[in-house]
């Protein structure tokens, strides 16, 4: 792939990235988290995946376990805070660390601070490669139609919804199918997915049915976990929508096994 | 077990079971959808409009001592007998002891969540009160012996087929045809001469007006005129935080109520009642009285709930919410359903009897971003589920669960072990790219596959290239 310097616009210098994979990523799909590495550099970005990283702390708080998300908040700030950007290919980690953090160490002003400062640097992937670094992929090819499923963190908090169109628009092959709900929870919500599954259940059903009625062949999204519930529960159906991370596909990465299939 | 955790479930594994049920919601908050959104691309002052609503609520919250007493001394002086109740049941007394002194027999009543909060209706009936439910969907819900399950569209829960049978069989003439105007019809000879022949009407506020001690109630069936002109005694039950400075506000506000409620620009009717009848009217109540209301209001502003007091009661949130279209608002247990439902029934119920509420969402937004007063919703439940923590009320495996995910999650090399681990074990259990019986997964797996996660972890691969470059 090319990348001319044009692409990486007003940097002087390449930025230093630092590149969070999240929790998820790293256990579950590390494909992901090359596909993410891959394309940050390709857009001109100098990326490094500290290793102290671990999880941005969102189970604990979502909880109510609001101590022992600062706990992580801090881990979070100190693996992260030397580096000229954070990306995560997330909208749910981003959302926690620029929307949730200071309110997390809302008891310690001076922590607070350092968690605003970060959370100003830290992307979801998709918005910063288009946002900030005006990347956009070239010579990626891919014969079959998606449908966008819009990650609620992601959406509302950080307003992610344009910059993965963009991005998968320059894919060639690649048609988008319309998502009917596409900005509508899929039931995952962290941990709500298994303290109520039976809600959880009923909401991803809607989901899926809309995901097989769009018609398309791959389902695409931003965050692993929601993706996980919808491909876990596509699969529970039978049905032959394959489902991908954008980064993925947009990486070119999307030759192997979909989320949910044998590898 | 915690026993609210079971009863909530049970009933909203109850409520999912019922196809029914969902037919009903998924038809009222459908079309309050649909038609919510058609507004919208027809007033793109939204935004201005909600900043504005929001201050004006902001601000009375904050001044909130002198718009009450503003309010009181107005409508005093219109004549207007004004109660003060710190709590449901201190409410609910007022007015049945009011019914009382009229010496009423029949009482008609206008909808009001309110009145629902203060269990006015259940305490009508113990004081022998015959009570009259003049808008429709309550009146669905009063023959039917059951409890609203939406603040806009109370009767949300049954279908237009299921009253039709419920008219069929307990209305005295009941509509031969199956239309709605047909039903309509047979719902208003079953009370129209209830209306003319109560002792006394009660009914709710949207906004109380402190310039001129006047409320206001919006309704689309102008039951609300009928209703309080003819008996000789009307009760207003307010929330305190229905307060407004003047009109001009309260026209800001509905702008933003109607078109949140039901997509439409206006309500059909749209009341102000301003002290009792005077020399010189046609008609109008003899007596005037508003009882003002606060049960766990100024305890929520004290408590960092402050937000939660703009809520102007338009259902927008419910309407939106994934989980609210699954359940319906029975389920909720209180008397305010879905995502609002959720803040204030810990407030007026405990939290230990209704912490599942703020803990079955999945914090998607929706709500704030539909809500007319921009209520930080999903903060606000957080804010329970926090406070919940703090006092103990979540379960022992959960704590201890994520006291041992942080314990390792802020040491590196534990956590890359214990990943590196975990997935090991998974793929133990997998097969096909699933995995399949893993003793813990089980509330995932009930209803989905779980995917199988790669070989190595992100972290385990990441190193052995870094070394190989
Ligand atoms: S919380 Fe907001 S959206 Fe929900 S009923 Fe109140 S005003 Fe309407």
């Amino acid at each position: 792939m090319t990348t001319t310097l044009k692409q990486i616009g007003a940097f002087s210098s390449p930025p230093r990235v630092g590149l969070f994979v999240t929790c998820l990523v790293d256990a579950m799909r590390p494909s992901v988290g090359f596909a993410a590495l891959k394309l940050l550099r390709d857009a001109g970005c100098r990326v490094e995946v500290p290793e102290a990283q671990t999880c941005c702390g969102q189970p604990a708080f979502n909880s109510g376990d609001t101590a022992d998300a600062a706990v992580l908040a801090r881990h979070f700030i100190e693996t992260f805070e030397g580096y000229d950007y954070v990306v995560a290919p997330s909208g749910s980690c981003v959302g926690m660390t620029r929307a949730h953090y200071a309110e997390a160490l809302a008891d310690d002003p001076a922590w607070a601070e350092r968690a605003r400062r970060l959370g100003e640097r830290t992307y979801e992937l998709m918005s910063f490669l288009v946002d900030v670094m005006h990347f956009a992929p070239a010579d990626v090819k891919l014969d079959t139609s998606f449908t966008y499923h819009d990650s609620c963190s992601g959406l509302r908090e950080l307003g992610v919804h344009d910059q993965p169109r963009a991005l998968l628009d320059k894919v060639s092959g690649l048609t988008l199918k319309p998502l009917e709900g596409n900005d509508v929870c899929c039931g995952f919500g962290g941990t709500f997915c298994v303290k109520y599954p039976a809600i959880s259940n009923a909401v991803v059903g809607e989901k899926a049915d809309a995901i097989e009625r769009s018609g398309a062949k791959l389902l695409l999204g931003g965050d692993l976990g929601c993706l996980m519930n919808m491909a876990g529960k596509l699969k529970r159906k039978g049905s032959s929508v394959r489902s991908f991370h954008a980064a993925e596909v947009l990486a070119g990465m999307a030759g192997g096994p979909a989320i949910g299939e044998e590898h | 077990m915690h026993e609210a955790t079971m009863s909530f479930k049970a009933r909203a594994e109850e409520a999912l079971a019922n196809p029914t049920l969902k037919i009903a919601i998924d038809r009222t908050t459908g079309t309050a959808e649909r038609k919510r959104a058609v507004a919208m691309t027809q007033f793109p002052q939204f935004d201005a409009a909600r900043e504005r609503g929001k201050r004006i609520k902001d601000h009375v919250i904050a001044n909130l001592d002198h718009y009450l007493l503003e309010f009181e001394r107005n409508a005093i002086a219109s004549g207007a007998k004004v109660h003060w109740a710190r709590t449901a049941e201190e409410a609910s007394q007022i007015v049945v002891a009011l019914c009382k002194q009229a010496g009423a027999k029949r009482v008609t009543r206008v909808k009001s969540m309110l009145g629902e909060e203060i269990g006015l209706p259940h305490a009508l009936d113990e004081a022998g009160i015959e009570r009259v439910e003049t808008d429709l969907a309550e009146h669905i819900v009063q023959l039917g012996g059951d409890r609203p399950s939406h603040i806009v569209w109370p009767s949300m829960h049954r279908t237009r087929e299921q009253v039709s049978e419920m008219f069929k069989r307990l209305h005295r003439a009941p509509h031969q045809e199956e239309t709605i105007e047909a039903m309509v019809d047979s719902a208003r000879r079953e009370l129209r001469d209830k209306f003319l022949t109560a002792d006394v009407a009660i009914s709710g506020a949207n906004f109380l007006l402190a310039d001129t001690g006047a409320t206001c109630t919006v309704t689309n069936e102008g039951n609300a005129e009928l209703t309080t002109t003819p008996p000789r005694v009307h009760i207003v039950t307010a929330g305190i935080e229905k307060l407004v400075p003047s009109m001009g506000h309260a026209i800001a506000m509905l702008r933003l109520l109607v078109r949140s409620a039901t997509g439409a620009d206006v309500t059909q009717y749209t009341t102000f009642h301003c002290g009792p009848k005077q020399p010189g009217d046609r008609d109008g109540p003899e007596e005037f009285h508003i009882v003002l209301v606060d049960n766990g209001r100024t305890r929520m502003l004290r408590e960092g709930m402050k937000e939660m007091l703009r809520c102007i009661r338009c259902g927008a949130c419910m309407n939106h919410c994934v989980v609210f279209r699954q359940l319906g608002g029975h389920v909720y247990g209180g008397t305010y359903p879905g995502p609002m439902g959720a803040v204030l029934t810990p407030v007026f119920d405990g939290l230990e009897k209704s912490r599942d509420l703020p803990h079955a969402c999945t914090m998607n937004g929706k709500c704030q971003e539909v809500c007319p007063v921009a209520i930080p919703l999903p903060t606000l439940l957080r804010g329970w589920r926090d406070r919940s923590w703090r006092e103990g009320l979540e379960p022992a495996t959960v704590r201890f669960g994520l006291g041992i995910h942080t314990f390792v999650a802020s040491r590196p090399r534990l956590y890359r072990l214990g990943t590196a681990i975990a997935i090991r074990v998974m793929r133990l259990f997998s097969r096909g790219g699933l995995v399949k019986g893993m003793p813990g997964l089980g509330a995932w797996t009930a209803y989905r596959e779980f995917p199988a996660p790669a070989k190595r972890t992100f972290m385990e691969m990441y190193k052995d290239q870094e070394k190989g470059q």
